[in-house]
């Protein structure tokens, strides 16, 4: 009767180690959201100082008590800028929630740039074709899907690495991206869904709900199917998974076959905001950002733990950084480096919180 | 011969005692060798003759308080390369060559020669050749190790030894993956290297090896020395009373009279082959019968369980449950039919370390409780980890603690739970008490009582024989791949640790029935 009482859930908040657990699990799950907005802040300071000319006239106009105009001065956090680094990050988040699945198995899909500039070229070819161009978008998805397919066929029937297998796609879809072409430049100066990638409902852009759509999508798969749970075991132990009974290769397809639909649907939101596709130069290295953003969200690169939140915050702070810099007038090259260094740094600092706070 | 009177023993150890995390591994062994001597070293799994070679290869540190002396001198061997040092040379059953090198690059590992910086390969070459002629290798110093059969690799590794002037060389059961040919070609080297004067300690289960080769036998049982026996004081029944003689009184035993009354013919396996461990097994269980499985380690046992499960594929055989012939592909298949595994090695086969307990627990029915687009069903999952927490009385905060961190009884409840949470018929538990307290195991015997008593048939692989003994209605003991023989617990064959390590060992063929 006892053990009863101590079991009995929802009685009470949980104490004792309970607490810690869900403490532990509160820390893990907001993760990398503080540096998001230290950067925040730190972007925003820096852009008064420069709407100011320096930090000693920005530290005299606040000491003269024109707190509230410096503050205003900021173009880091204006409604409109903010907006943009939104939609900046928009297509990224689509390919980063792609690469959490993938990722979350263990593996890795390096192929989501070239699949992109791929499925982008075929969206316009559609949309050029008078009486189809309504089947430009359910096209550029469904050929993302299929080369996705491709990958998690090799991957897991095959048993080949997955960075091998999609480090091949990455030069093979480019290559297929630039033949359907022609290796030119496809236009569409009357592209049918362009309100996809410039218009907006009640100010927010389309590109931005389409990305949060995916996000929550993407939450429903991961915590709340079976299909979800499968993905985690299979990352977290894949023999375990195979002697549990988890059909492991279906797992491997799908994670794969999400990751280029996505990639498709990727695909379409750039085209949409470019009216144009260009099968050389379209998405190249995109895959580098979306694996970035997974990563700065704390998902494990061996599989099996991690959160669609997490990418959430972490192509956020790759779009961040990437408007910053710019707005703060950091050359192009330093851009590069700084980005890289960030990337690093806030993951060694994630793995240092963790080890700490996760021993008992 | 033995008794030379001028020198000493090229190897003493005395009292070597090894502690892990309080657990006593070694109480106070000794072991002696002599140069130009076969020395075997028997016991039973988990005796701790493994832990004692650790400890004289480098790879363990033993606790203060013993000592090792070699040639009459006192050494401490303080990690692998001081064992190298003193000549001591071990060949493990994993065999530890880089199947990327040359057999010339192998035996010089560690030790390359180079010229000005830059590696010698032809000086390397050209002096593992006599080694090699010497010990009769057919294959030459350039030769790819991954070209090489197990036996010819076995025969790098001594070379490797020879090479480097080991005085004492350790094999460890050497013979488990090689055919009788191979045997004997590697007896007569073993007998070569005696005859040079080289002392070999020679760990072995086997019964007629020992007899053939070792000179001496030591006897380890729960990390104690029991005794050393020579040549002429050699009888098997002798040995096996010195391995098995293990205290069971602190076990748990099923009283006489408690056997359920057990019910139609649930599993069949028959005739089981899978080419390389398992040979023509056949064996039954019925429901609500509990059926032990054993054997020495690397008998087969596992991996005819695996077989059965459907987790590697099989060459011959049928599989039959309830009088109906099945085919299980995989172990999918398997849990759908009612056939589940414990697999022995659960952090790695298992468990899903980072996930939390109650999802461990749904993991096998998350898919059949689910509605029909995929969507768990968290209420009756909830409640499927609350129950299972209180019947197996899991020590655990929550459900949502991470299995990780629990004790290694609890997280074998956990396992349990999934796999009873599946309703099988038939349960195949590998080692199901491995790493467990006393408390859990005692639990799971209970467990394994009641799912017996409910009509589960239950085939349990256990090394640990007083565990055999205490839970079991009928013993099938396997050898080297086939089934040894069978003890059904009548006055004719009776269920002890001596009969069981009679038939494991082959100190006694029996016809099996």
């Amino acid at each position: 009767m006892i053990q009863k009482a101590e079991t009995s859930p929802a009685t009470s908040p949980q104490k004792g180690p309970g607490s810690r657990v869900r403490f532990q699990s509160i820390v893990r799950t907001v993760g990398m959201a503080p540096i998001l907005i230290l950067l925040c802040l730190l972007f925003e300071v820096l852009s008064i100082v420069n709407a100011a000319g320096s930090w000693g006239e920005a530290i005299n106009q606040v000491m003269n008590g024109h707190f509230w105009d410096v503050v205003i001065s900021g173009r880091f956090a204006s409604g409109q800028n903010l907006s943009i680094v939104a939609q900046q990050a928009a297509v990224n988040m689509v390919l980063a929630a792609g690469m959490t699945f993938v990722i979350l198995t263990g593996g890795i899909d390096l192929s989501v740039g070239s699949i992109l500039a791929a499925s982008a070229m075929v969206a316009l070819i559609v949309s050029n074709v008078a009486d189809l161009w309504w089947l430009a978008i359910p096209t550029a998805v469904i050929f993302g899907l299929v080369f996705g397919m491709a990958n998690g066929a090799l991957v897991a029937y095959l048993r080949l690495p997955p960075f091998i297998v999609t480090l091949g796609a990455l030069t093979a879809v480019r290559g297929v991206a630039r033949l359907i072409g022609d290796d030119k430049t496809v236009f569409n100066a009357d592209l049918q869904f362009a309100i996809i990638g410039n218009g907006a409902v009640y100010g927010v852009p389309w590109l931005v709900i389409i990305a949060f759509a995916v996000i929550l999508a993407s939450w429903f798969v991961l915590r709340r199917t079976v299909l979800g749970v499968h993905i985690y075991a299979v990352g977290g132990n894949e023999d375990a998974a195979r002697l549990s009974g988890i059909k492991v290769p279906l797992v491997l397809l799908f994670v794969y076959g999400a990751s280029g639909a996505l990639a498709g649907l990727g695909a379409v939101m750039q085209a949409a905001r470019l009216y144009a596709a260009n099968g050389l130069q379209l998405g190249q290295s995109y895959e580098l950002d979306a694996i970035a953003a997974v990563i700065l969200g704390g998902t494990s690169f061996v599989g099996g733990i991690g959160s669609i939140w997490g990418t959430l915050i972490g192509a956020l702070i790759i779009a961040v950084l990437s408007n910053g810099l710019v707005l703060i007038g950091i050359s192009d090259i330093w851009q590069f480096i700084i980005k890289g260094l960030v990337i690093i740094g806030a993951v060694a600092l994630d793995r240092y919180r963790l080890s700490s706070s996760a021993r008992t | 011969m033995v008794s030379t009177v001028h020198s000493a023993p090229i190897l003493e150890m005395r009292d070597i005692r090894k502690t892990f995390f309080s657990v006593k591994a070694l109480t106070g062994v000794e072991l002696t060798a002599w140069s130009g001597e076969i020395h075997a070293l028997m016991g039973e799994n988990g005796a701790g003759k493994s832990t004692l070679m650790k400890i004289l290869s480098g790879a363990y540190r033993a606790d203060p308080g013993g000592e090792i002396r070699i040639a009459g001198k006192p050494v401490t061997i303080d990690d692998p390369l001081s064992a190298k040092r003193l000549g001591i040379a071990v060949i493990y059953q994993e065999l530890s060559l880089s199947p990327n090198l040359t057999v010339a690059e192998n035996i010089h590992l560690g030790r390359e020669l180079s010229k000005s910086g830059f590696i010698d390969r032809a000086t390397m070459e050209r002096d593992s050749s006599p080694v090699l002629e010497r010990l009769g290798a057919d294959f030459g110093p350039k030769t790819l190790v991954s070209d090489l059969s197990i036996a010819e690799r076995q025969l790098v590794e001594i070379a490797r030894a020879v090479h480097a002037n080991a005085r004492i060389l350790v094999m460890d059961e050497p013979t488990t993956a090689l055919s009788s040919r191979e045997t004997d070609r590697l007896f007569s080297l073993v007998r070569q290297l005696k005859a040079e004067g080289m002392a070999i300690i020679y760990i072995s289960h086997r019964m007629n090896e020992v007899y053939e080769l070792a000179d001496r036998v030591s006897v380890l049982r729960d990390g104690g020395y029991v005794g050393t026996l020579t040549r002429d004081e050699l009888s098997a029944e002798r040995l096996v009373k010195m391995m098995v003689g293990r205290d069971i009184s602190g076990f748990y035993k099923k009283a006489q009279g408690e056997h359920h009354k057990t019910g139609a013919l649930m599993l069949e396996v028959k005739d089981f082959s899978d080419g390389r461990r398992v040979k023509n097994v056949s064996l039954t269980v019925r429901a609500g019968e509990v059926v032990a499985l054993a054997g020495l380690v690397g008998s087969g046992r596992t991996e005819l369980a695996r077989l059965v499960f459907g987790a590697d594929k099989r060459l011959t055989g049928e599989l039959w449950l309830e009088g109906q012939r099945v085919e299980l592909h995989s172990p999918q298949a398997a849990l759908s039919t009612g056939v589940a595994y414990l697999t022995e090695d659960r952090k790695a086969q298992g468990l899903f370390l980072d996930m939390s307990v109650h999802d461990n627990i749904n993991l096998a029915v998350f898919g059949r409780d689910a509605s029909r687009g995929g969507v768990l069903d968290l209420a009756s999952a909830a409640r499927r980890a609350t129950a299972a927490i209180d019947v197996l009385k899991i020590r655990v905060a929550g459900p949502h603690v991470e299995v990780g961190t629990l004790s290694g009884g609890n997280q074998q409840k956990v396992l349990l739970s999934r796999l009873l949470e599946t309703a099988p018929r038939v349960l195949l538990l590998d080692e199901p008490t491995r790493g467990v307290d006393i408390g859990a195991k005692s639990e799971i015997y209970r467990l394994i009582d009641e799912l017996a008593a409910r009509g589960v048939a239950i085939l349990v692989i256990s090394s640990e024989l007083p565990e055999v003994v205490g839970i079991s209605d009928r013993v099938v003991v396997m050898r080297d791949g086939i089934v040894a023989g069978e003890l059904d617990g009548s006055a004719q064959q009776p269920i002890t640790q001596e009969s069981i390590m009679e038939l494991a060992t082959g100190a006694r063929i029996t016809t099996a029935a």
